[in-house]
């Protein structure tokens, strides 16, 4: 379980997190969706601690992240997993070796022990294929799952996907969304996904913030959203010409 | 940013580098690796420069030397002094600053506005130590190689040169060469070359670390890195001059 309570962000004079307080719960996707811009990527980075926050507190099952030296911040760190937007792949490393550097840094394994878990990991994300193959040799889709084997290959406690399924085909994106869906259940991971993709909200939204401006405009989860009357979500959610019509043949 | 601000950033840059890694079987693969990168592919450049510059050396001294009362044997102790002094330590360092310092801001730019630097730090790694480390200790294990080498290349191509162009003769030059030889010299130079290495990888690695924004700004980068650490070469080398020879 991931607790933010109260947390502030700006940069320079503008303010982009305001008062922002969320639990993310254990074994469940929890979505953060909003407009671009509204500041999903800025909460992600603050949660992970790669921008530091203005105030507030971020709580990892109780550790405070805000209050911990650097060492103790990498000893919680060991336990992330996290799929950046633009997948943030080592591009002189072959996608088996981005797979396996977090073992080879971090986990007491013998090479085959090694070799076995990165075939597992990209087998996971139907990528056995492009084991040795250099991140500029494939597609931005597969980028993006290769940085899902590389993040889930420590098995983590907590795994922040930013945008996962942006730029990909509506098949891939949905097994994209399934996959974290089911590692997150089969391994109880507190998983936090950025997304304005619709189809995500209503395949895996098993709780769903809404953000806007920087502020917390709305939670509940994907059989909620389609019934609020928050003038904003609805307009997020119907924004396209499908949901409309869907909302219209379903009354 | 001012002058000061940028200095004890910088500082407290080298301090987070000089961490113990994380993973010693890691470091050394990695500082293998830089030796062949930073080192071993420099050899080139360093050996048709030393061979090109020593060559121009030897010929100007000894047209310069027309003096009946000057022995000929001077155009070898006056290339060799050169060379041992200044020229191998200090202008190959100046041409490393330019090689090595622009490919190492521009890797780590690269890293940081992609965000594979957020990805290592992001999984408990020290960044800095991990990527920085191994480049600056490679370095200072490799450059003194490299400038013994442009020293002999440097002699070498003297020697060679100069015969061609029939301004010395082999008797005379090799025995200005040995003549009232002073081995602290190569101490000295030696010296000089470790420093400038590290002021080389570290003033690089620390441009291109600290990289904000995208491709135009890792190119930046780069610039500074050269910029700023062949301008640090140069103050440093006439401080040491200062302090060790005089
Ligand atoms: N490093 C930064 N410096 C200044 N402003 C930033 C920075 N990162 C993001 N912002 C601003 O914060 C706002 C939210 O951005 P972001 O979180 O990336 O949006 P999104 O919800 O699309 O992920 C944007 O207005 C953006 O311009
Ligand atoms: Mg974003």
């Amino acid at each position: 379980m991931i607790e933010i309570q109260h947390i502030n962000k700006s940069f320079e004079d503008r303010q982009i997190l305001n008062d922002v307080s969320v639990v993310f719960e254990e074994g469940k996707t929890n979505l953060v969706i909003g407009g671009s811009g509204s500041g999903k990527t800025v909460m992600m980075k603050c949660m992970v601690s790669l921008y530091t926050v203005d105030s507030g507190k971020i709580l990892y099952d109780g550790r405070d992240f805000t209050l911990s030296t650097e060492d103790e911040k990498r000893d919680i760190r060991k336990d992330f997993g996290m799929v950046f937007q633009g997948g943030a792949l080592f591009d002189s490393q072959t996608v088996a070796e981005n797979v396996a550097f977090p073992l080879e840094m971090f986990a007491n394994m013998t090479l085959a022990e090694r070799n076995e878990r990165v075939d597992f990991c990209l087998n996971r994300v139907n990528l056995t294929a492009a084991h040795d193959l250099y991140p500029s040799q494939i597609s931005g889709g597969m980028k993006k799952r290769v940085a899902i084997a590389r993040a889930i290959a420590l098995n983590p406690r907590y795994l922040f996907c930013d945008e996962p399924n942006s730029g990909l085909d509506p098949y891939t994106s949905i097994v994209i969304d399934n996959l974290i869906q089911e590692i997150t259940e089969e391994f109880n991971i507190t998983t936090i996904i950025n997304t304005h993709d619709m189809n995500s909200v209503l395949e895996i939204g098993q709780k769903i913030i809404y953000l806007n401006k920087g502020q917390k405009w709305w939670e509940g989860d994907k059989h909620s959203i389609l019934e609020t009357d928050n003038e904003e979500v609805n307009n997020f959610v119907y924004a396209s010409e499908l949901f409309k019509r869907i909302r219209k043949a379903s009354r | 940013m001012s002058l000061f601000h940028t200095l004890g950033h910088y500082f407290l840059f080298i301090a987070q580098v000089f961490s113990k890694p994380q993973q010693w079987k890691r470091f050394w693969r990695q500082f293998i690796f830089e030796v062949n990168s930073l080192g071993i592919n420099s050899l080139p450049i360093v050996g048709i420069i030393s061979m090109f510059v020593g060559a121009a050396l030897t010929i100007q001294t000894a047209f310069n030397i027309d003096s009946p009362f000057i022995p000929l044997y001077a155009v070898g102790l006056a290339t060799r002094d050169s060379i041992i002094l200044e020229f191998s330590p200090t202008i190959i360092s100046l041409i490393l600053a330019g090689k090595v310092g622009s490919s190492i801001a521009s890797e780590l730019g690269t890293m940081r506005v992609t965000e594979q630097i957020d990805a290592l730090e992001i999984m408990g790694v020290n960044s800095s130590s991990f990527l920085v480390l191994p480049k600056i200790i490679a370095a200072l294990f490799i450059n003194p190689f490299l400038v013994i080498i442009s020293m002999a290349i440097g002699m070498a191509g003297g020697w060679f040169f100069g015969l061609l162009a029939g301004v010395i003769t082999t008797t005379e030059f090799v025995y200005g060469v040995k003549y009232a030889f002073q081995p602290f010299y190569i101490t000295y130079a030696l010296l000089k070359t470790v420093v400038f290495a590290f002021l080389i990888t570290s003033i690089s690695a620390y441009f291109g670390y600290y990289t904000a924004g995208g491709a135009l700004e890792v190119g930046a980068s780069s610039t500074k890195a050269v910029v700023y650490s062949s301008i640090f070469l140069l103050l440093t080398n006439f401080l040491l001059t200062q302090m060790l020879l005089s």
